[in-house]
């Protein structure tokens, strides 16, 4: 078992490595879509956030 | 002699242009009948219902809206030779190709869930237990799947499409009447006005004609089938064929609840089927039939397009035309996840509904995010060439996505909130 979890973990490591470095053009079109794109998925997070304190809550 | 010649020239031309689409058909047709899912079955059923003809006119303008965004995927898996993952991978770096693939697994996994839910409804009609639809299904994804070659599990996969077709002769049983199909669904109009359930419905049925897994399964569909640039033209015209045929069903579908089941609420596929029964006994068997299958191609599409995905990032052999031996996590993750969603139907007082309304709220989470990057990614020269999007493709592409985005992002709150869009 934790030999798997070692290659496990040591096969993301090399996919990490393999794509350190993005290949696509950073055009301006790329970094607004990108950043609205993270901002689109924090509002979601806090959200989800939301519900579940209000779940909990009630 | 020369008048025969042409004919003759032509007739052999048409022969040949056959022939190659018929070789390079099938992950267009596939992907949009399969997007015809459990859920989507469902969504058609409630809104006939609802509705009647009424909102025929809204599946129409939703042809052109899968079209453009599945021809995307296969240009750029003709292109590039790389799966939607593999390709958001290495363009955008391993933060958002974690986020990509691990959500996609999450809602790929919930999705077959809905699958095995529509299946044991379905065959549960005709006093089949869940268990043995379970094992039964499982067992024929074996089947299909361990044979070897691509090209026969394309084959196998477009026979379950042609039985999607089921629903046209399901509505014409009904004996609809044509002039009201045609005055009251042709005509944009919004019926009772815009509210928030026709808003719901609007959401719903545009929530099921584009889902995550579409893009990430066509695309690795187009790389495993070793389609390449030439073969674009024929890839498109797939992807057409098989949106007109998605919504040509769905519009039957709409017309036979339509007909018979105006005004009634329907929540569940299976439990159309089952009214339809007690109106007409052969409508509603053949209602249960297609929802059976439009889960099972869905269940087939949505485990290969998490397994294909996984395989092109952890480099693991992962194409239908390798044996068990040569590609075994491939195979193991493929079955791992269609038997753990097929047992979570399974245990007692599993949170199905919940699990159903849960899909909603993670498919929004993926679905703006593997869109954009598609978009992106079609923009760019130094990975598309000749082939990226022009002006107008990227005004059509982006107001598609930009309205799926929003629209799908309200479906997904109106799971999490329903009280905000009480009307």
């Amino acid at each position: 078992m934790r030999k798997l979890f070692t290659a496990l973990f040591d096969k993301i490591g090399e996919i990490n490595r393999k794509y350190a470095t993005p290949t696509i053009r950073m055009s301006p079109m790329t970094r607004v879509a990108l950043l609205a794109l993270r901002f689109y998925l924090i509002f979601l997070v806090l959200l989800l956030l939301y519900k579940f304190v209000t779940l909990l809550k009630g | 002699m020369n008048f025969f010649t042409k004919i003759y020239y032509q007739y052999q031309r048409i022969i040949k242009a056959l022939t190659l689409y018929f070789i390079l058909a099938g992950p267009g047709i596939i992907v949009m009948v399969a997007d015809n899912d459990a859920g989507g079955i469902t969504t058609y059923a409630a809104t006939g219902a609802k509705y009647g003809y009424d909102m025929i006119w809204f599946l129409l303008l939703l042809l052109p809206v899968a079209y453009f965004v599945q021809e995307m995927t296969v240009r750029l898996g003709a292109v590039t030779k790389h799966g939607h993952a593999e390709a958001i991978f290495s363009a955008f770096g391993p933060f958002w190709g974690w986020f990509s693939l691990l959500d996609l697994t999450l809602v790929n996994w919930l999705t077959l869930v809905t699958e095995f839910i529509g299946m044991t409804a379905a065959l549960s009609i005709f006093g089949l237990p869940p268990y043995l639809t379970v094992i039964g299904v499982i067992l024929l994804m074996g089947v299909i799947v361990f044979n070897g070659s691509y090209w026969t599990w394309e084959k196998i996969a477009m026979l379950f499409c042609f039985l999607n077709l089921i629903y046209i002769p399901a509505a014409f049983m009904v004996h609809p009447s044509i002039p009201a199909v045609l005055s009251q669904g042709i005509i944009p109009h919004f019926p009772g006005g815009m509210n928030n359930d026709l808003f719901f419905f609007m959401m719903a049925n545009i929530g099921t004609t584009i889902a995550p897994w579409m893009l990430f399964f066509q695309q690795s569909s187009v790389v495993d089938k070793g389609m390449r640039e030439k073969d674009i033209f024929w890839g498109k015209l797939d992807t057409l064929i098989g949106a007109v045929f998605t919504i040509v069903v769905a519009i039957f579908i709409v017309i036979v609840t339509g007909t018979l089941l105006k005004g009634v609420e329907i929540e569940s596929a299976s439990q159309a089927a089952q009214v339809l029964m007690q109106k007409d006994k052969y409508v509603g068997t053949f209602l249960a039939i297609g929802l059976f299958n439009a889960g099972f191609l869905g269940a087939v599409c949505i485990s290969l397009a998490s397994s294909w995905a996984f395989g092109e990032v952890f480099g693991w052999a992962h194409s239908l035309n390798t044996k068990i031996k040569e590609a075994p996590w491939f195979y193991a993750f493929y079955f791992l996840i269609l038997i753990s969603a097929g047992i979570v139907v399974l245990i007692p007082g599993a949170p199905l509904v919940l699990i159903t309304l849960f899909v909603q709220v993670v498919a929004v989470t993926l679905l703006p995010a593997a869109l954009v990057f598609l978009i992106l990614l079609l923009n760019d020269e130094r990975i598309m060439g000749e082939y990226r999007n022009g002006l107008m493709l990227n005004i059509i592409n982006w107001t598609i996505v930009i309205v799926i985005i929003i629209l799908s992002t309200l479906y997904g709150l109106s799971a999490l909130f329903p009280e905000f869009f009480k009307g």
